[in-house]
């Protein structure tokens, strides 16, 4: 297996602390049933894909988007947004000015 | 009243002759809603109360004599993945369950301005994400021709209730085949426009850069009415495009003259089912018929489509879906200590099995060290096949295949393998990579009455050459005019 930073995928071997490591980017906590049924399921795609490794994109331009055209600029106008309360309104939690969240600062160990 | 089993261009018609009125057909609908979607699963939503008064108020201002728009009276069905201001708006996720968006899509305006009925919203896969609508967190959508099969996915509720005749029309959302799928297991009419063609403001974002919105009819005709009302500039998606929208209905009963077809001998290969082969290839025999050549074509980087597509939708999706964060809107839980723990408990408990896969596969495909590796490889890849295209419609100008390499599927048969799944995709997903309009229409039946649709790629803003070159098809076949029988009432 090379390593994280090889430019081919190598053939890949899927850990469960691979799944956690990325479940923990994705801010999406697993059940123990998930964890193990994903990283089987995961390294199966995986290994699947690699079949692009046959291809060859030498000089080959990254296409990123559905067409080619980008850049497409608009004039600068103000126009309607949505008000206030609408914005909130289908906020979880929230007050009349506000989204609430809860305490982004850790102060328990002060 | 017959109206649920003919076409929007024919009720549209007898609306304007006098011979029906919005709310007689609009009842009709909801009342066959009402007795058989408890078996089919089409809708997540039924909006018969609003339904019922705009139809209304359309009859009273046709009876005025007042200007009415081009879908006047007529009762169209939504996906769920398009936001509605004044209906709920969940994509099928618990995710989302409850919302009431504050404004409406592009596309859901459209309608309005049209003066069409929204008659409600369907069912889909969770987040547009699977090919038979049993991701849904609701329950599956079953195919009206056999109801121990799937509707195909993700637009299955709106494919489904186009079938059962619970609408003559409907949305769907089309990323790696949802809407041409679906129009196959169903028998109907699926249209996916080029990327760009229709604004996707207000379509909840799945792939951003292979989502596109388009119609569901019961014939190609009807399907060119509503692409006309979806089509167009919007400076609200700056990816959309401003070219003309051509008059897609002008010259729909005029065929192309020596239309040149291709065909990608691939396409024809190992794990294509016997009778879907042999429906294709009967579909070809009437376009010879009809004076058209069959080219073979070669689409040699066709094998990497599904490895492409899964890459990059994947990482788009994770990208896209960090937004439902428990703040904002959608679901947040009550059991958290601290900010990281309460998203990453909403998102666990929310979202289902296969939205947390793809979020999992795009995070690990966008993440330090393996990005090169996965995401802007399968982006390159991507090139070599939207260059594939472009070589392929120098010498034809459409391309013929299967929309799916089987006919509906048993509910279940696809649920548990991921893989399995995502490669019947096979035949779909090379459409979006590249950008081009793709249609399915009604080519036949499998022996145990399950439908068969044969898809017919244009290259982009060839919309109305597409519709054209379908039209030529369903006018020397009957296949379209098939009705599942829901009330022992078939007529096959």
């Amino acid at each position: 297996m090379s390593d994280s930073h090889s430019d081919q995928p190598s053939p890949a071997r899927l850990t469960r602390d691979d799944v956690l490591r990325v479940a923990r980017l994705a801010r999406l906590s697993l059940t123990e049933s998930e964890i193990e049924a994903f990283t089987g399921q995961l390294e199966q795609v995986l290994q699947y894909v690699g079949i692009l490794d046959e291809a060859d994109t030498r000089g080959i331009e990254p296409l990123a988007g559905g067409s080619e055209r980008t850049d497409v600029l608009r004039e600068d106008l103000p126009g309607e947004s949505l008000t206030r309360s609408q914005a909130l309104s289908g906020a979880p939690r929230h007050d009349e000015s506000f989204f609430l969240v809860p305490p982004v600062l850790d102060t328990s160990a002060e | 009243m017959t109206a649920c089993r003919e076409t929007a261009a024919v009720l549209l018609a007898q609306l304007a002759e006098g011979e029906a009125t919005s709310l007689e057909l609009t009842e009709a609908c909801l009342g066959r809603i009402a007795a058989h979607d408890e078996s089919i699963g089409a809708f997540l939503h039924v909006a018969g109360d609003s339904a019922r008064e705009s139809a209304e108020s359309i009859d009273r201002r046709r009876a005025a004599g007042e200007p009415l728009g081009p879908l006047a009276g007529l009762p169209v069905a939504l996906k769920d993945v398009l936001v509605t201001s004044d209906q709920p708006t969940t994509c099928a996720s618990r995710m989302l369950e409850g919302w009431n968006p504050p404004y409406d899509a592009h596309t859901v305006e459209q309608l309005r301005a049209a003066d069409a009925v929204l008659i409600g919203k369907t069912n889909m896969d969770e987040f547009a994400m699977g090919s038979t609508t049993e991701n849904s967190a609701v329950g599956p959508t079953r195919t009206p021709w056999r109801l121990d099969c799937v509707a195909g996915g993700s637009s299955g509720g709106s494919a489904a209730a186009v079938a059962a005749g619970f609408a003559p029309l409907a949305l769907g959302s089309d990323t790696g085949g949802s809407i041409r799928q679906p129009a196959s297991f169903c028998g109907v009419v699926g249209l996916k426009p080029t990327y760009g063609r229709v604004s996707r403001y207000g379509l909840v974002a799945y792939a951003s850069s292979l989502d596109q919105v388009g119609p569901f009819a019961r014939d190609v005709a009807s399907a060119a009415l509503l692409l006309q009302v979806l089509a167009g500039h919007d400076p609200r998606d700056g990816t959309c495009v401003d070219e003309p929208v051509p008059d897609y209905r002008q010259r729909l009963d005029q065929p192309l003259q020596h239309l040149r077809i291709g065909i990608c001998p691939a396409h024809f290969a190992e794990g294509l089912d016997g009778e879907v082969r042999e429906r294709i290839e009967g579909a070809l025999d009437v376009y010879r018929g009809l004076g058209a050549e069959i080219r073979e074509i070669e689409l040699p980087n066709a094998k990497f489509a599904v490895a492409c597509y899964y890459l990059v939708a994947s990482s788009e999706a994770s990208s896209n879906l960090a937004r439902y964060d428990g703040i904002h809107y959608g679901h947040r839980v009550n059991d958290y200590e601290g900010l990281v723990e309460m998203y990453s408990n909403s998102r666990g408990a929310a979202f289902g099995s296969e939205v947390k896969r793809r979020i999992m596969l795009g995070t690990y495909a966008l993440s330090a060290g393996y990005y090169d590796a996965y995401y802007l490889k399968a982006q390159k890849v991507r090139r070599l096949i939207a260059e594939d295209f472009s070589r392929a419609f120098e010498s034809v100008d459409v391309i013929a295949s299967p929309v799916a390499p089987t006919p509906a599927v048993p509910l279940g048969q696809l649920t548990d393998d991921p893989l399995e799944m995502y490669l019947a995709d096979i035949y779909t997903i090379s459409a979006n990579l590249a950008g081009i309009p793709g249609i399915s229409i009604p080519a036949g039946f499998s022996s145990d009455g399950r439908p068969i649709g044969l898809q017919l790629l244009g290259n982009a803003f060839a919309e109305e050459q597409l519709l054209r070159a379908a039209a030529m098809h369903e006018r020397e076949t009957q296949w379209h005019q098939a009705i599942p029988d829901l009330d022992g009432d078939a007529r096959r």
